[in-house]
């Protein structure tokens, strides 16, 4: 079974914001000086910020906000968030594997921006039955 | 300069306690945009059964922050934070962090090693109540580049 398709806008003022609520003041993901410094083709996204967007929607695909029992990804490729008003999205889709006897949900997430992969190896447990 | 593996299973000294705020949670939730009001509103949470506002699934990287830092800045291990790069990030959840929590963290390196020129190190990280409560199991692979 595949869950429906979610799609995130992410503007340089969500990785500012986001900056702020968790702490992770790394330049990479506000300045263009110092991402371009090394080697990145500019700022991009937190990782933790695209993880966050993805277990969002995993909550709600679950319909609950402490549902998820666990949760894993590997980061693959960076995504690239452009000065401008419309910055870049990333889109989540996810595919049901397994449900459990004692009430979990096993999911294989996708994530993309742009058309390319940017997590691998992401997978969700929920708690579907309270 | 590769990573030493010598030190794989190296646990380090608790944290100092994280007092879970009601409006941090809040802010967070905000951040990313998630608006179930079980991050906002306490008696939406307290019907779940919570003693207070949830906080999302991955609010607990925010609290080990400072317990990857004592890794990171561990000179025997020897990264080098500028050619840091986040490769995965797992979490097994007890139960969900709440507003109210006073959260200890406990670090142990659970792999060393280099490969390519680039060196990869994961970390567990248990967090607790102060009164010892399990609560969540944070796992983060951290790699360093190599010098192109």
């Amino acid at each position: 079974m595949e869950l429906p398709a979610r799609t995130f806008r992410v503007t340089r003022a969500d990785l500012v914001r986001y900056a702020g609520a968790s702490g992770d003041f790394n330049p990479i993901h506000w300045s263009d000086r110092i991402a371009t410094k090394v080697g990145l083709p500019g700022v991009i996204a937190h990782g933790m910020f695209t993880m966050a967007l993805v277990g969002r929607a995993v909550a709600e695909w679950a319909g609950a906000a402490d549902a998820v029992v666990d949760y894993g990804v590997r980061f693959t490729r960076p995504v690239v968030v452009p000065d401008d008003d419309e910055g870049t999205e990333i889109e989540v889709t996810a595919v049901v594997r397994e449900v459990t006897e004692d009430g979990l949900t096993r999911l294989d997430i996708t994530a993309t921006c742009l058309g390319d992969k940017v997590l691998s190896q992401a997978r969700a447990t929920v708690r579907t039955s309270r | 300069m590769s990573l030493d593996p010598s030190y794989v299973g190296r646990t380090y000294p608790p944290t100092a306690p994280y007092q879970v705020g009601r409006e941090k949670i809040r802010e967070f939730a905000t951040a990313i945009g998630a608006t179930d009001p079980a991050h906002h509103d306490p008696e939406a949470a307290r019907a779940l059964g919570h003693p207070d506002v949830v906080a999302p699934p991955t609010f607990p990287f925010v609290v080990t922050m400072a317990a990857t830092q004592q890794i990171v800045e561990d000179p025997a291990v020897g990264v080098d934070y500028s050619r840091v790069v986040h490769g995965d990030q797992r979490f097994a959840y007890t139960r969900p962090v709440v507003a109210g929590d006073e959260l200890i963290c406990v670090s142990t390196i659970e792999d060393i090693t280099n490969r390519g020129g680039h060196g990869f190190l994961t970390t567990r990280t248990d967090i607790t109540t102060v009164a010892g409560e399990p609560v969540v199991a944070v796992w983060s692979k951290l790699v360093v580049r190599g010098e192109a």
